[in-house]
């Protein structure tokens, strides 16, 4: 049904439909929407699961740890300096192949301290070993909140659902919320095969010695490889029963056969769409956005870029001293390619800074006037900065 | 599509007021997208939130720079910089104030309508909270939507004794302004 929703209380509802029987979160800007609603549905007597309001972040993801190797369908929520406290335990979580979903309401990380969106803080536990989404809209948040318990429960692995602070959690827009018929037949209850059991014990998070880290590490990585099939199902199984796509791994749209692209992550794809339909003007261009950062979807790309000369790549992170982390990782699968486009890479709206309409004529001026430079903050005002900053 | 920026202050209900109206719309049958401009919230620091109005899926996540229409909760901020920043040509602001429109319009130099909200809202809530009552007046402006839209988006906020102050409010704000004032500027947008 559709219905005027924030995205922070949509997201809420659709953790609800999956039936969750242990909650754990530590309230931080901007996910604190996420958590206040759904203890709401608890308190209300309308989702009966454990909720454990915690301490800390690091506690958070210990408590669904525990209770998801104990046999529980789990759920947390952070952002920015939370998802740093608590990425020991991610790691960990990761590493002990054990399936559990949480939000990442993307924000700044400090210092300077900012409250507001960018995805500097996903980024930064990407290599956790999570399979990470990035969703474009609160209707795919709902949507790929609810595939992840699938994908997550398939595959024995955590699900990081990552949706702009701000931009998404905290904007009401219509959200067709599915039903908990849909949500049943999508998601059938669960059991995790290596639950501890005091009848057969088994140890988890044990020491590996050297014979045998490597292998568990490569297992690791082939796991994250094949995870990107159930990503790609579960998006086309929830269309089936809903008439919803979400993207699958890649989402291409605009202009097929253009020769310049604008490859990004998350809601500014939103903006750059309307702004390319306002400027037939200047000429085809084919917008690319990921929704599957981890795996990282190679072979999409590849695809996605088949006759693409110049490919923006905008980011909304970066990694002082080395620049881009999206643009460098694309540009790495690209150099499989018989004739790679340019890749013009740039950060964008870093912080919280509004993403204009018009930076679509200017990234597309910039691409048109000069050849590929290094990296770069493309809204950066430099006259803000002392001369020896610039 | 229309595009509104709400302008107020740390407790005015700034938010409130462009969900509610969005709210309004969706439950029309268009589409809305309503949200704030955060800054670390507090009672009484300017706040600014963003409502636009289509008949088709909003897409773009940028704040509102150039609105159709202003809704200003206190007069104080109108000489706040950047406040009245970017209304289209041919716009109108819609200013809480008891002072009548000339006298702002002196200050402001634009297609104003004042209506004295704090105090309707004094009157009929007991509380100084403007928002409703702008909403009002505001949909018997443009009449963009049904009167009874705004009391149904209430009905989901609201409950008991608050809602009925608040529908009373409601209908004494309509009657202080000239209904379809900006009509033929809200349609010539073509939301």
């Amino acid at each position: 049904m559709r219905q005027a929703l924030e995205g922070s209380q949509a997201i809420a509802r659709a953790v609800a439909l999956c039936r969750p029987q242990v909650i754990a979160a530590y309230p931080i800007t901007p996910q604190t929407h996420i958590v206040e609603n759904i203890a709401k549905l608890v308190a209300d007597g309308k989702l009966v699961c454990e909720y454990v309001s915690v301490e800390s972040e690091f506690s958070a993801a210990s408590v669904v740890l525990g209770a998801a190797v104990a046999g529980s369908r789990t759920y947390t929520a952070s952002a920015s300096q939370g998802i740093l406290l608590m990425s020991e335990v991610l790691f960990n979580i990761a590493g002990s192949r054990v399936p559990i979903v949480m939000t990442c309401a993307n924000r700044a990380v400090g210092a300077p301290l900012s409250i507001w969106n960018d995805q500097q803080d996903s980024m930064a536990v990407r290599d956790a070993g999570w399979i990470q989404l990035y969703c474009a809209d609160n209707q795919e948040a709902v949507d790929t909140t609810i595939q992840a318990y699938r994908i997550a429960e398939r595959t024995e692995l955590p699900v990081m659902v990552c949706v702009d602070g701000f931009t998404l959690t905290h904007t009401l827009e219509p959200i067709d919320v599915p039903s908990q018929q849909q949500v049943d037949a999508f998601l059938p209850p669960y059991h995790f095969a290596r639950t501890l059991d005091p009848m057969k014990p088994i140890s988890m998070g044990t020491l590996v010695s050297p014979d045998f880290y490597p292998e568990a590490r490569h297992s690791h990585h082939q796991a994250l490889l094949n995870a990107a099939a159930e990503i790609v199902a579960a998006d086309a199984d929830w269309c089936a029963l809903t008439g919803r796509s979400q993207g699958s791994l890649v989402q291409v749209e605009g202009d097929a056969d253009a020769s310049v692209a604008i490859l990004t992550l998350g809601s500014v794809i939103g903006t750059l769409a309307d702004a390319r339909e306002m400027h037939p003007e200047l000429g085809t261009v084919k917008l690319i956005r990921l929704r599957a950062f981890r795996p990282f979807p190679s072979e999409a790309l590849l695809q996605a870029c088949a006759g693409v000369t110049d490919l923006v790549v905008l980011e909304r992170a970066l990694s002082p001293g080395g620049g881009g982390i999206v643009g460098a990782e694309v540009k790495a699968a690209l150099f499989d390619m018989p004739n790679p486009p340019r890749v013009h890479n740039f950060a964008v709206g870093l912080g919280g800074r509004d993403i204009p309409l018009d930076i679509y004529p200017r990234l597309l001026q910039a691409v048109r006037s000069q050849s590929p430079r290094p990296f770069a903050v493309f809204d950066v005002e430099l006259d803000k900065l002392p001369a020896e900053d610039r | 599509m229309i595009e509104v920026r709400i302008h107020g202050r740390g407790g005015q209900g700034n938010v409130v007021a462009a969900y509610l109206l969005a709210t309004a719309a969706i439950d029309e049958g268009h589409f809305g997208q309503a949200f704030p401009a955060f800054g670390a919230e507090r009672r009484g620091a300017p706040v600014v939130s963003f409502v636009r109005i289509a008949e088709r899926a909003l897409r773009r996540r940028n704040q509102v720079l150039q609105p159709d229409f202003l809704i200003v909760q206190d007069r104080a901020l109108l000489k706040v910089p950047g406040v009245l920043d970017g209304l289209r040509p041919g716009g109108g602001i819609l200013v809480n104030t008891s002072l009548d429109a000339a006298t702002i319009g002196e200050q402001v130099g634009s297609a104003v309508v004042t209506l004295p909200a704090t105090q309707l809202a004094k009157t009929h809530l007991g509380r100084p909270v403007p928002n409703t009552a702008l909403l009002s007046a505001f949909l018997t402006l443009t009449q963009i939507l049904p009167m009874d839209a705004l009391t149904k988006a209430l009905e989901q906020k609201f409950r008991g004794d608050i809602l009925e102050r608040n529908l009373r409010l409601i209908e004494a704000a309509s009657q202080h302004v000239p209904a379809g004032h900006w009509k033929e500027r809200a349609h010539a947008t073509g939301a």
